[in-house]
């Protein structure tokens, strides 16, 4: 009897333990999007507005991460710089995804010159680094919110089609698609009605990974002031405006740190969860 | 040997002529074109002198057509020709010249630091795997895999050089004027970079090892009654870091994405900097340089690290 009662409680702290590394992360999302989408409907002051009384002033009750250089509400423009940061981190990874399984798929299905012309692509994609990649194409055609968003979406295209390779690969020799092909489906039926449910799990769950990577990258651009320009608020734009006064005021730009490394983390955080649950139905198929 | 440095080369030819061919068609992305954006149009002090943008055009002879200019362009290239910036009159090739053993230096420590991070982080790891130790290594590469190079890099600066006052927080002393001031001044840049690097490449060796360590000669080994750490460091080492040369090569390109952002936060004058501040002074030519000379490094240390591969693991050349 106390064997087992010791065994439950064994199991049940395990489980509390998995579980923090998943919630606390998934509450700070929850949190971020909300405050984010309803940002204009909540008491969050408007970031571009300047108090001159209240020039890099510490937190408070009013203004409660603080003022920036310009007297500009930290916690707003916080707020709506990870507007920017999210919307990007959103389709950017999502349209790399769609045309990284679109080739990937073909490649790991049909092999021979196509998967050969496909694999050449990615090496040339990843020939160039992607911040510099991202920066020259903002440079040389303008540094909008739709281009960000496609040319983020083209640094996430070599890992997404590689990992569509590989799981098309393994999908296409196992017998459900020989049975499919025995009874005379045509090639885009079986790529999409055999293999597409099956390598569609496992890819998402790598794209939370890919949002913090895109995120990162918007944050670094921003930092360099290649982004997207001033007065839009954004997080790296904030970190980079506060780092000359860092040594007396270190708040305007440890803040809008803090705010970008927690989601970075906590997407990671989720998507690391995600994989190892999604990992064990795979094995267990 | 010679089969697979062939196959490897054939592979390389049509991707370097297509990292040449972006590098050179960026600049056509342009609205307007390139004489324009030289000449400052769509900047907000522009004086617009036609007579000089017209001078322009003829000195790059935009009037060609564009695969003519391309391969004029490339065949310059090849000799060290990538145009002059038009603002200080500088040669493209002698500015990236001047700057690329900086970058070169920065890259080769932060790469070295990165390793000697990654190795003891990789073997604690899979020795004590899935134990506390092992959770403790596993959640320090989370939080530095979430952790943006110029954060870092802020908080390195913050904290060694406006807190600690230990390390010069900017600026460059060359190796042959002191070379200890050199290394003091790389030391914090070189930190950054290897902070971002380490995570990746302690996961894989970690991953690496564990599977080495089930294999046959592990154990008789340990039958032999030999000590682990001298297992792990002669046996399974070696085997294990396979994964970690090649990752090395590909993690390259993020290594020259954090040198970009590094260099400008510490005024290194390498060509990660020099490529910022070319963007914000529109200095057209020298960012289609730099460009060319990251991608082609890229592509050229991706080859010779497969061929080390190659060599050092005889299955892969099959």
């Amino acid at each position: 009897m106390t064997a087992v009662s010791v065994q439950v409680a064994a199991s049940k702290k395990r489980n509390e333990g998995l579980n923090i590394g998943f919630w606390l992360p998934v509450a700070w999302m929850g949190i971020l999007l909300f405050t984010v989408a309803f940002a204009d409907v909540l008491p969050v002051r408007d970031p571009t507005i300047s108090d001159f009384t209240a020039l890099k002033a510490r937190p408070s009750l009013e203004f409660w991460l603080g003022t920036d250089v310009l007297g500009r509400d930290i916690f707003a423009r916080v707020i709506h710089g990870a507007r920017i940061s999210l919307t990007v981190g959103f389709f950017a990874p999502v349209f790399g995804m769609i045309i990284g399984l679109f080739f990937g798929m073909i490649a790991g299905y049909y092999r021979g010159k196509f998967e050969s012309v496909v694999i050449g692509i990615v090496d040339i994609i990843l020939a160039f680094p992607n911040i510099v990649l991202a920066m020259c194409i903002l440079f040389f055609a303008g540094a909008t919110m739709i281009n960000l968003i496609i040319v983020l979406s083209v640094t996430s295209i070599p890992a997404n089609t590689r990992i569509a390779r590989a799981s098309t690969m393994v999908f296409s020799s196992r017998d459900f698609v020989l049975a499919a092909r025995a009874q005379g489906s045509s090639d885009v039926r079986i790529l999409w009605y055999e293999i597409l449910p099956n390598i569609l799990l496992p890819q998402l769950a790598y794209i939370l990974s890919f949002m913090s990577i895109v995120i990162m990258i918007e944050g670094s651009l921003a930092f360099l002031g290649v982004g997207i320009p001033p007065p839009t608020p954004t997080l790296g734009g904030m970190i980079a405006q506060g780092f000359p006064d860092i040594n007396t005021d270190p708040h305007i730009t440890f803040l809008p740190a803090l705010f970008l490394f927690l989601t970075v983390l906590s997407l990671n955080l989720i998507g690391d969860h995600l994989r190892k649950k999604i990992t064990v139905r795979q094995s267990a198929l | 040997m010679y089969i697979y440095i062939r196959r490897k080369l054939i592979h390389l030819i049509p991707i370097a002529f297509a990292v040449t061919a972006l590098s050179f068609f960026f600049i056509d992305l342009l609205p307007g074109d390139v004489a324009d954006a030289i000449a400052g149009i769509g900047t907000d002090n522009a004086v617009v002198d036609e007579a000089a943008v017209q001078a322009i055009r003829k000195d790059l002879g935009l009037d060609r057509p564009i695969v003519v200019r391309y391969f004029s362009w490339l065949g310059n290239a090849f000799q060290g020709e990538l145009g002059k910036s038009y603002q200080t009159g500088q040669l493209v090739s002698d500015a990236i010249g001047l700057r690329l053993p900086v970058t070169f230096q920065l890259l080769a420590m932060a790469q070295f630091l990165a390793v000697l991070f990654a190795i003891p982080a990789g073997i604690i790891g899979a020795y004590r795997a899935g134990k506390v130790t092992d959770k403790f290594v596993t959640t320090l590469t989370f939080a530095f895999l979430a952790a943006p190079s110029f954060i870092i890099a802020i908080i390195l600066a913050f904290l060694f050089a406006v807190m600690l006052n230990w390390f010069p927080a900017t600026g460059y002393i060359p190796f042959s004027e002191d070379p200890i001031g050199n290394l003091r001044s790389f030391t914090l840049p070189a930190l950054a970079l290897a902070l971002i690097e380490w995570p990746i490449l302690s996961r894989v060796l970690r991953n690496d090892l564990i599977e080495t360590l089930q294999e046959d000669f592990i154990s008789l080994a340990k039958a032999k009654g030999l000590s682990n750490i001298y297992i792990l460091l002669r046996h399974a080492l070696r085997p294990s870091s396979f994964t970690l040369i090649t990752i090395v090569g590909i993690q390259l390109g993020n290594l020259i994405s954090g040198a970009v952002i590094v260099e400008s936060i510490f005024a290194l004058p390498g060509i990660g900097s020099l490529l910022v501040a070319s963007i914000h002074a529109r200095e057209v030519l020298m960012v289609q340089g730099i460009i060319l000379v990251m991608a082609v490094a890229y592509v050229a240390i991706n080859l010779a690290v497969d061929i080390l591969y190659g060599a050092l693991d005889p299955r892969i050349r099959q």
